[in-house]
This record gives C-alpha cells, structure tokens and sequence, in this order.
C-alpha cells in the first residue's frame, strides 16, 4: 500500500491525462463520426463510397499501428506536435469510424414507416425529422455510442505505449520505482480505470432501459 | 433506394445527386490529390539537406527486395498469426468456462463469475497483458497471450451466455425430460446451438483479438508491427519508414478484411434464417454489456437489417446488432 500513497500524486496526474485523451478525442470522434455517418446515408452516392472506404479500412487497421503513424511517420513529413497531441489525433481517428456505425444504424432503425406516417398525416420535412425521426433515432443512438466511449477509455492506454504519461504509462512508472509492490500498483491502476468504465456502462445500460422504444 | 430520411427520388432529386456527387467527388479527389502532391515534393532539412519525396523510386525500391518479405511475412506476420491463434483457442475454452459459471444454479460460482468477468471487460488489455508479464514473468509471448485469453475470453464467454439464453427454454426443458444430466444437456444441446448462433459475433471478436496482438508490441513481443516497422527500419534505413508503413498497413488490412469478410459469409450462411428477434435480443446484450468493445459496433450479423437492402454496398449487413436497429423491420 505504501507505494500508493506515496505515489499519490502520480496516480492523479495519469487518471487525468486519460480523462483528457478521453474527453478530447471522445468529443473529436464523436463531431468526426457524426459527419462521416451523415455522408454514409446520404443521397450522394460520392459521399456514401468515401464514407464506406474510410469506415472499412480505419476500422480494420489496430491502434497501434496509427499511434505509431502519428508519432513516427507523421513527423518525417514536417507534421509535428507533442506527443499528446499526436495521442488525440490518432485516437479521434481511430474512434471515429465506430462512432459512425453507431449513429448509422441508430438512424436506419428507425422504420421507413415512421418517416411515411408523418409524411402522410401533413408534416413537413422539418417537423418529420424533428418531432419523429431524430427523437427515436437519437434513443437508439446513445447507449452505443456510450459503449463506443468506454472502448475508447480503455484504448487510452495504447497512448502510454507512445510517451504519453497516462494511467498505462503511470503504472509502468511506479512499478520502476517499487517493484516490491507490482500487484497493489497494478490493482490501484486497474480501479481507476474501472472508475471510469464502471459507472459508464451502468449509465449506457440504465439509458437504455429508460429510453427503449417499444415496438 | 428508401431510407428514413428522404423518399424515392424522382428525375430532378436524381439529378441533383447525381450533380452533387460528381462535385463531391472531385472534391474529395482533389483533397487527396493534394495530400499525394504535399507527400511527393521533396523536402530541405534543417541542415539544409533535400530529402526526395515520399514517392520518390529511390523509397520504393525496397518493395523488391526479398529479404523484406521474408522479415515481414515470414517473421512478423507469422509471428502475429501465432500469437493470434493461440489467444484464440484460449479465449474460446475460457469463454466456455466462463459462460458455464455465469450461468451456473449455484450463486457460489455465479456471483465470482460475474465480478471476474465485469473486471475482465472494463480493462484494457495492455494493463492485463503488463499484469501478467510483471507479476507472472513469463516473457512478453506468453504475457501477451494471457491478455488477450482473459480480455476476450470474458466477452466471448458473455456472447455465448447470451446465446444460451436466447433459446427457447423447451431445448433445455426436453434435454432435462429425457434423462440427460443437466451438464450432458448443455454440452449437447444447449452450448452447439448458442455457438452456431453466437459464431459471427465470436468471429467478429477474433479480428479484434487478432488487431490486438499489436499491443503485445508495447511490451516487447516481436510480431508484424515491431518487426516490419522498427526493425526494418533499423536494418534497411530509416528513409523507408514511409513505404515500410503502407506495406504493414496493407498486410494488417488484407488479414482482417478476409476474416471480417468470413465473419459476414458466416453469418449470412447461418444465423439469417433462423433466431429472429430472440437472436437480435442476444446480439444486443452483448454489444450493450460493451461486450466487444469497440467491435460492438462490428457485429457483422445479418438480421433481416433493413439498411442491408437500402445500402447495395453490401456493408449494411454489419449494422444488424447494435443499437437495436433492424429489430421491427419485420416484425409487428
């Protein structure tokens, strides 16, 4: 236990270092995401084919491998930001296609027949899309997207493969300094990071519950 | 065409489309013909030195050089592919373990389950992979293996809950009639189906199992990423990093591609027909139990999803699991 206490003030600096890489690219991935969801189901079949060939081949690629662009190859061609800022680029990119298949199938589950019913009794295409489509499209959206966030908490951690002192790269840390005590550090590590993913689920789950439309 | 959002179009939304998208297209054309321009000028380095441009002959020739396909595919990617295959064997016989304690009458086994699978899912497999290197010093192999084995293990084993109880009670009911022992009755009758309706999300997880042995790099192990990024770069010059990346990219994208393309045969070969709502139900409890982590949102499952016909792109097939969408289509 000594070695936590002791070491208090890093375990804090790392749980915030993943909150903001989980804050930020969360957010990133989410503006990101919407936009190539919004290209997938357009009309224009250009759009689509774009949004089809980036979904597949982002989402087929490991992290790893665009942490390691980012941090490696990006600067060969002149890019260069810290380390960080490298963590959330590639991470925002990294999750966005998710996001994207997220928002995508929330809206395509809405039945053509919703869309049709509001048509017909006189609704506008504003007030078809506002007061029927989005609001049982944007149910159906959410608790997927909130699973996609806690995947992404947990995929923080790649980033302290690549100099970005977050929980991951903490734990590595203090375990240099007092490898007398790996398994509490360790442990202290995991709890944080089921800090985080823990009431998330909960919340995605109650959500879920909550807001289901029944059909 | 129907989508929720807009109508059939008729000749002038046609061709206002068809507009839009040649316009969008040369847009998007255009945006990539100026990274390809910005990639292919050379550059001066601070020392005043010119470096060509990535797409220069003298970065490329190193495609035909033997001796990198022999490092790449013959030691990194096998390399992957083994530790592959083993995790997968692993998360397979522990997913089983896991779904049978889960489901166990006795609260004494299913209550640890359900702690040991909730901390197992809501971990990064990095953390689980450095745990076991640490603590077990076994070597970043093996370390690397148990990672996996335990992360995925724990979903799979949740998957396969899931199926289990998607089936009609009267499977279990009739096995327990006839005189089996409830174990004989889960291993013949209830596990062969939940798994024949569960494969195509337990394939789905292998791909991602498989991108994951990437992270077995960060602790050390050798596989394609370390080997065909690091080492050959240390062994052929650093001016390849560039082309060296494309051609791990590639290597990665043709592995998974054709694992996610047997995932979709698979489950339009097996799942579509029967299951229905009970399967769709199951589907989503594991992706909303952030199951598969960010493969959630991967499940190549092909429930009469309703976007499989509005998108001829075929991959509107994957989008059957999450979120629930698809669930009404069909049904009343």
């Amino acid at each position: 236990m000594d070695a936590i206490i002791e070491n208090l003030p890093r375990f804090v600096d790392g749980f915030l270092m993943t909150l903001r890489l989980l804050v930020i690219s969360g957010a990133g991935a989410l503006v990101l995401g919407t936009i190539v969801a919004a290209m997938r189901i357009s009309p224009v079949a250009a759009f689509r084919g774009f949004a089809t060939v980036y979904t597949e081949l982002l989402r087929n690629t490991p992290l790893t491998l665009i942490l390691f662009f980012c941090a490696f190859v990006l600067p060969i061609l002149d890019v260069d930001f810290d380390y960080v800022t490298f963590a959330l680029i590639g991470l925002t990119f990294y999750t966005s296609p998710f996001v994207a298949e997220a928002v995508r199938s929330g809206v395509n589950g809405v039945p053509v027949g919703q869309a049709e019913a509001a048509r017909a009794i006189g609704l506008d295409f504003r007030q078809t899309l506002g007061a029927v489509v989005l609001p049982q499209a944007i149910r159906m959206v959410i608790p997927p997207l909130i699973n996609v966030l806690i995947a992404l908490t947990k995929n923080t951690s790649v980033a302290g493969g690549f100099a970005v002192v977050e929980l991951f790269a903490t734990s590595r840390q203090i375990v240099q300094l007092r490898g007398d005590e790996v398994i509490p550090i360790m442990l202290g590590i995991a709890v944080l990071y089921l800090v985080i993913t823990v009431p998330l689920g909960q919340f995605a789950g109650a959500l879920e519950r909550k807001v289901a439309v029944l059909r | 065409m129907t989508s929720v959002l807009y109508d059939v179009p008729g000749p002038k939304a046609r061709r206002r489309s068809l507009l839009i998208s040649i316009l969008g297209g040369l847009v998007i054309l255009a945006g990539l013909a100026a990274i390809v321009v910005m990639l292919a000028a050379p550059r001066v380095n601070a020392g005043g030195v010119e470096t060509p441009g990535m797409f220069d002959p003298s970065r490329w020739d190193i495609l035909a050089d033997r001796a990198l396909w022999r490092t790449i595919l013959q030691r990194g990617l096998l390399a992957t592919l083994q530790m592959a295959a083993v995790a997968a064997v692993g998360a397979l016989v522990l997913g089983v373990l896991l779904s049978m304690a889960r489901t166990a009458r006795t609260a004494f086994i299913r209550i640890p389950a359900i702690i040991v699978i909730e901390f197992l899912r809501g971990m990064p497999v990095l953390l689980l992979m450095l745990f076991t290197l640490l603590v077990f010093s076994t070597g970043a192999y093996w370390a690397g293996v148990i990672g996996l084995v335990l992360y995925n293990g724990a979903i799979i084993g949740e998957a396969l809950r899931a199926g289990i109880n998607s089936l009609p009670r009267g499977q279990r009911e009739s096995g327990l009639a006839i005189g089996l022992t409830p174990l004989q009755t889960r291993f013949s009758i209830e596990f062969p189906q939940a798994f024949r309706q569960m494969l195509p999300i337990i394939i789905a997880q292998l791909v991602v199992l498989l991108k994951d042995t990437s992270l077995a790099s960060i602790i050390g192990y050798q596989e394609l990423l370390n080997i065909g990024l690091r080492q050959a770069t240390t062994t052929f010059g650093s001016r390849y990093l560039f082309t060296l990346f494309f051609v791990v990219l590639a290597v990665y994208l043709a592995v998974n591609l054709l694992l996610s393309w047997l995932a979709r045969l698979l489950a339009r070969r097996t799942a579509s027909g029967r299951g229905g709502r009970r399967t769709k139900q199951a589907a989503r409890v594991v992706q909303q139990l952030g199951g598969a982590g960010m493969a959630g949102t991967q499940l190549p499952v092909t429930f009469d999803d309703r976007s499989g016909g509005a998108f001829p792109s075929g991959s509107g097939s994957d989008s059957g699991a999450s979120g629930g969408s698809g669930d009404g289509g069909g049904n009343p």
